[in-house]
């Protein structure tokens, strides 16, 4: 890990960096926050100050929580969010699993066209991805959206995790199998716990995109009922005139979920992309 | 009971093949090792047994019954593994009853059986214990009690000790042979250290890329080699091997165990320069070279001084020599 030579200037200049870095990074967001608690003129006369006591102002709050449907907004990102997860989880893993574990004819082609979709993007598909769905009377619905995350999620998913799945141990797998395990039992209980840090990178990565995509929502789901909350925030930028104090809260607002998500993978994360590098 | 029969077994990978027909009958109770040098198919022979890799060819059998086709788990054998392989989720009482669960013995069972192994092998302290928070030894340990509660009908064992030190090595090494007196039953063990191999086998099989080159009682194999292959396998320090031109002999190469060359400083057969001494304690290891033969050793009891770059003299003892042929097989008087 780290060397046991501890320098202090060596590491006061990491630090330094990380924390620049930091700074950075989470200005906007700051920025965000901030602002949502202003009045629309504090927010243009200074936007970079804290609210007072004078600029405080719940407006923007008010707006999006009176706009109504914000609640469903919300849910209807969460549901997508977390079933695409889940799906791009259990698939992902599964099929890494067959790849790492099988040997089988076209093996390597498999996974190498499982893993195309990292490099081709799946918005080029669009038009055919809408006649899809018109045909199978899917659009407004969020199972279109999910669907068509799901897929967008898997070659990441099946990249990484046939990867790391490639790493554990063949004679615990082994050692089940002459103690009777199932190949099922032997995938949920010895392989997917050894593979939970590469499970929390990919949820991380594949969560992200999905929350915050605004295209297919629009395309394919923009009816009342199956709006998401990118979608939902956009009814407040107008092509003349944008509620910003709605627009700030309502992307105040958005982050919260995701937020607690990431919380919730971390731990994982780190050591998921820090797995190769420790050992 | 338990005895295992491989018929013509063999064994490829696309188009390499791996094992080359190998047969071959265990006895029942009988402690069987297979030898060989790294790469050889030791342990692609012994998962062909676990079941763990299909067979190309040929026939596996225990007890007469053919189980080619049979699920690992339904050929009644345990397998301990060179990284122990214990699962990181259980106990070490879980981990040791796991096998019988899934078999759907009744719980009263599984524990007086799991007790039996843990007692033989002093795990009493250790069972609520997760793999994580165990030693390697101990976990070895372990992995041998698991083995031990199924009662199978075969032990497998793929390197078990190589993972561990010296001082553990011998004293698992001497509880695996205790083991194996205590519960009569048929084992196979893999390994490429010859003392484990000597010490602890009924039947030494001496392997080479995929064929069997010997099968014998280990001190058959020590003193009457088929070939240069056994002989230099088997036997540590190595064989010597000398061109018999020079002794007038009709065979192509001379076998010499480094203990049947005799060192002189003043006559001899072979004259060489001493390029390089070991004193090991009890034995003292000597290291020439001569100009007709290749780098020879000479193991002498006790402590000896052969200053580096003198002259000496070697005579081989004749009556212990071992005669072999152009292509390295034994040529018996
Ligand atoms: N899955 C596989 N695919 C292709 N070749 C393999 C595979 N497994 C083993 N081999 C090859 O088979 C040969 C025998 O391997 P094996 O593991 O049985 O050797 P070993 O005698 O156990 O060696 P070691 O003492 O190093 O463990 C090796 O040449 C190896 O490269
Ligand atoms: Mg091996």
């Amino acid at each position: 890990m780290s060397t046991a030579r501890h320098s202090t200037t060596r590491s006061l200049a990491a630090h330094g960096v990380l924390i620049l870095y930091t700074v950075i990074a989470l200005f906007p967001v700051f920025v965000i926050v901030v602002n949502s608690f202003k009045s629309r003129r504090a927010i243009f006369a200074d936007p970079l100050a804290l609210p007072t006591s004078e600029t405080f102002d719940m407006v923007g709050y008010q707006t999006v929580l009176k706009q109504g449907d914000f609640l469903l907004y919300f849910q209807n990102s969460m549901i997508v969010t977390v079933a695409s997860l889940f799906f791009v989880l259990l698939f992902g893993a599964m099929a890494a699993f067959a790849l790492s574990e099988y040997r089988f004819r076209g093996n390597l082609l498999m996974g190498l066209y499982l893993a195309l979709g990292i490099m081709i993007p799946i918005r080029l598909g669009t038009v055919a991805i809408l006649q899809i769905m018109v045909a199978s009377g899917l659009v407004n619905t969020l199972t279109a959206l999910i669907l068509v995350y799901t897929a967008q999620g898997l070659p990441l998913a099946v990249f990484i995790l046939s990867e790391f799945m490639r790493g554990v141990s063949d004679d615990l797998k082994n050692a089940g199998r002459i103690d009777g395990l199932s190949e099922y039992t032997i995938f949920l209980r010895l392989v997917l716990p050894l593979v939970r840090p590469a499970m929390a990178t990919v949820a991380v990565f594949t969560m992200i995109p999905i929350w915050n995509d605004l295209w297919f929502p629009l395309i394919l789901a923009p009816s009342e009922a199956t709006k998401t909350i990118t979608l939902g925030s956009q009814v407040f930028i107008g092509q003349f005139v944008t509620n910003w104090n709605a627009v700030l809260a309502a992307l105040g607002l958005a982050i919260v979920p995701v937020l607690v998500l990431y919380l919730i993978f971390s731990r994982q994360l780190i050591r998921g992309i820090t797995a190769g590098a420790v050992k | 009971m338990g005895d295992l029969t491989l018929a013509n077994v063999t064994k490829s990978f696309g188009a390499t093949q791996v094992i080359k027909g190998v047969n071959l009958a265990v006895n029942d109770g009988e402690f069987c090792v297979f030898v060989g040098p790294s790469g050889c198919g030791k342990s692609t022979l012994l998962r062909m047994i676990a079941g763990l890799e299909d067979v190309t060819s040929g026939d596996v059998r225990i007890d007469g019954e053919r189980i080619n086709d049979l699920a690992p788990a339904k050929r009644e054998i345990a397998m301990v593994f060179q990284s122990y392989a214990l699962y990181p989720h259980l106990t070490v009482r879980d981990n040791m009853g796991l096998a019988l669960k899934q078999a759907g013995k009744p719980r009263a069972e599984i524990a007086a059986a799991t007790e039996k192994a843990a007692e033989m092998l002093d795990l009493g302290p250790l069972m609520a214990r997760r793999p994580s928070e165990l030693s390697g030894g101990q976990r070895q340990r372990v992995a041998i009690g698991r083995a031990i509660v199924r009662t199978p009908k075969l032990f497998l064992f793929d390197e078990p000790l190589s993972n561990l030190d010296a001082a553990l090595r011998v004293a698992t090494r001497i509880e695996i042979a205790r083991l194996h007196r205590e519960l009569g039953a048929t084992m196979i063990y893999v390994t490429h250290d010859q003392v484990e191999a000597m010490t602890l086998a009924d039947k030494i099989v001496v392997l080479r890329a995929g064929r069997v080159e010997q099968v014998g009682r280990p001190m058959d194999i020590y003193n009457d080699p088929d070939n240069t292959f056994v002989a230099g396998f088997i036997g540590s320090p190595q064989m010597n091997f000398l061109k018999s031109g020079p002794f007038g002999l009709r065979s192509d190469t001379l076998g010499i165990r480094p203990e049947h060359l005799e060192i002189s400083a003043s006559t001899g057969q072979i004259e060489g320069r001493v390029s390089h001494v070991e004193k090991l304690g009890g034995e003292t290891l000597t290291y020439i070279r001569t100009a007709d033969h290749e780098l020879l050793t000479v193991r002498q009891f006790g402590e000896h001084d052969h200053p580096v770059e003198q002259t000496v003299w070697l005579t081989p003892d004749q009556s212990r020599a071992f005669h072999f042929d152009a292509e390295g097989q034994r040529l018996r008087a």
